[in-house]
């Protein structure tokens, strides 16, 4: 709501200042810019995601005076730092911490901006500078966990620069590019935190620039009602909002501190804890939290479709993913802004929230693993018939499975096993990647078409009133100025 | 418009060509092995580059079921022989292998006999995603869409072989 600007210089010192630099009048403006008086909670998470991208940085800069990027020495160096630094033990934990708290309250801002539309016009480009902050938080992070050069920092990062490999044509030279050598070695370590090191200021310069938009814009608000009379509908944000974002911020402190301090490695792997070992792959290769949803859709995709094959196509899963949040504005086709209004987006949406957070389990489990079993297990016997086709039989007892591998010929090569039957984690993770995509690229078009909104309120002042119970003031009345 | 163009790339070059492998990353991109040393049925795990190799002895059982597969019904059809590369006088020798340790699937090692497991086929088993690959590196069953890569390597000597990138 950029509106005229209400600073006024009244020291000799500060009219000095606004005629050369009017910095002083930029922080006024900010801070007293008009806003939406119904905001909730959910609309405090900007401000926490500010107060987690300067702890990251800040910490961040300390543990790179301690930090040696050599794939002899980082490993220990880390150690290190937990150990023998002064309070080392604390920015280490906090910074570990800290991305996972930073990724949590993104979350929950992103879904704050799906569920009440804050992705629509106006505010198309602060959502797809949104989307860029994001993008680079998760380069950012992925970066900065190969640092400490656990086992789990080793392979992890193996497995994501073989995706990148997978890309037709330029694959491989990008890859090499990205590793500086045949594997991930000294070179990529050194890149790496670099890359880790610049990454969050330009996060912040994006971060400057999503504030901007929304300051020229106007915050949203849980309504979804653009502002129609500054005075009726707005507060300035200093102090009722600093207030609200500083106790939202209380909370969500101890939130963080309860991890750095009575859980500091829940968040982490253990095998991270092992140093990073080329010739010894761990046996479940896991994402950190905050990725699993977008590994589950990388390995759902089990499927070759045309000439494309599925691991190149899990990849562009998984990538779209994430592509397809840059053009939502455009594909959503509902006029309103608020899902409050929206009966059955609504839910449509709590679901798509629920299937993100099961993306998540499933991309923690092994796709082939079972979450429930049809039957008891029993015994399968595999050979090779005469015609040299792979065959099986299943039988329920051991003797019986004994004696049909005995009657077989040696040539047969028959072999007893488990055969487990049961519920995968796979065709879940493929339902929940199908319902992804189906939200985006058909509910969100086509429910602004047939859906039929409920009434909106006429102004934020309104919904206000309304809800505090308060009879609208008599038109005698002058308009109150402030809030009730 | 183009020269100045061609200046900008001409200047960018340098800083897109500096991340690819350096001069002293290239040159260690080769390594001699002596396998006399592999004990029989056994392997043992070479890294070059960062990049992992097994070399391994394999028994004259071992070689039997490389041999006695049908090629035609494999995903990805090699016979025994294609996978070895020859002596300095030409012949073969079936009991070395040498193959490249990286998952074709999304790049883990696979296990092998010195870690327990050989996987259904008697070669080795990648414990990420379950690919089976048998005693010619093979793949078998599971994910990985190919076999495990024969490295560029060259018989020196009677007992040492030169392994390439």
């Amino acid at each position: 709501m950029s509106g005229p600007s209400t600073y006024e210089p009244k020291m000799g010192i500060t009219k000095w200042l606004d005629a050369r630099l009017p910095i002083v009048r930029l922080g006024a403006d900010v801070m007293l810019a008009p806003t939406p008086k119904n905001l909730n909670y959910w609309w405090t998470f900007g401000g926490i995601l500010a107060l987690c991208l300067v702890t990251q940085i800040v910490t961040g800069i300390i543990l790179a005076m301690h930090y040696v990027a050599s794939t002899d020495a980082a490993f220990a160096s880390v150690e290190r730092i937990r150990r023998d630094v002064d309070y080392g033990w604390l920015i280490q934990s906090i910074h570990a911490t800290g991305a996972s708290m930073f990724f949590l309250a993104v979350y929950v801002h992103m879904f704050r901006g799906l569920y009440y539309g804050s992705y629509k016009a106006p505010r198309e480009i602060v959502w797809i500078l949104g989307c860029v902050i994001y993008l680079l938080m998760m380069a950012t992070a992925f970066m900065g966990y190969v640092l400490p050069w656990g086992q789990m920092s080793f392979h992890g990062s193996a497995v994501i620069t073989n995706l990148i490999g997978a890309i037709p044509l330029v694959g491989p030279t990008v890859k090499t590019y990205l590793m500086g050598g045949p594997a991930i070695g000294d070179a990529t370590l050194n890149r790496f935190f670099s890359l880790h090191y610049l990454l969050p200021f330009v996060i912040a310069g994006v971060v400057a620039l999503h504030i901007w938009g929304f300051h020229q814009t106007g915050n949203g608000n849980p309504t979804g009602v653009s502002v129609k009379d500054v005075k009726k509908d707005t507060v300035p944000f200093h102090p009722y909002y600093t207030v609200k974002d500083a106790f939202a911020i209380l909370l969500f402190l101890i939130l963080f501190a309860a991890f750095v301090f009575y859980f500091p490695n829940a968040l982490g792997h253990a095998d991270n804890s092992i140093e990073a070992n080329p010739l010894q792959t761990p046996a479940h290769i896991v994402p950190e939290w905050y990725l699993l949803p977008f590994y589950a859709i990388l390995r759902a995709i089990t499927f070759d479709i045309g000439p494309i094959p599925a691991k190149l196509l899990g990849v562009i899963a998984m990538f779209g993913s994430i592509g397809i949040l840059f053009v939502l504005p455009w594909l959503d086709r509902s006029k309103v802004r608020s899902m409050r209004y929206r009966p059955f987006a609504q839910q449509l949406f709590v679901l798509f929230v629920l299937a993100s957070i099961g993306l998540g389990f499933c991309g923690a489990n092994n796709p082939d693993d079972l979450l429930f079993k049809f039957r008891e297990d029993k015994l399968a016997v595999s050979y090779t018939d005469t015609t040299g086709d792979a065959q099986s039989r299943i039988f329920d007892g051991f003797d019986e499975a004994r004696q049909f591998q005995n009657s077989l010929p040696a040539t047969a090569g028959a072999s007893i096993e488990i055969s487990a039957s049961g519920f995968k984690w796979l065709w879940i993770s493929q339902a929940l990647s199908a319902y992804y995509f189906l939200y985006f690229l058909v509910i969100m078009p086509v429910l602004g078409v047939i859906e039929k909104p409920k009434p909106r309120p006429a102004s934020i002042a309104e919904s206000v009133r309304k809800k505090s119970g308060k009879t609208p003031p008599t038109p005698v009345n002058a308009a109150p100025q402030h809030a009730e | 418009m183009a020269v100045a163009g061609g200046g900008v790339a001409a200047v960018a070059w340098p800083f897109i060509q500096q991340l690819a492998p350096a001069a002293d990353t290239r040159a260690l991109s080769s390594a001699e092995v002596d396998f006399s040393k592999v004990p029989l049925g056994g392997e043992i795990r070479v890294l070059i580059g960062g990049m992992p190799f097994f070399v391994r002895h394999r028994t004259d059982v071992e070689i039997q079921e490389a041999r006695n597969v049908d090629v035609a019904r494999l995903r990805d059809p090699q016979t025994d022989d294609e996978r070895l590369k020859p002596k300095a006088d030409g012949t073969l020798n079936p009991a070395i292998l040498v193959t490249s340790g990286t998952c074709t699937h999304l790049g883990c090692v696979p296990v092998g006999p010195a870690q327990g497991t050989v996987g259904d086929f008697g070669g080795w088993y990648c414990p990420c995603h379950g690919s089976h690959y048998d005693t010619s590196g093979r793949i078998r069953k599971g994910p990985a869409p190919l076999n495990l890569p024969i490295p560029n390597y060259t018989y020196t000597s009677d007992t040492i072989i030169k392994i390439a990138l």
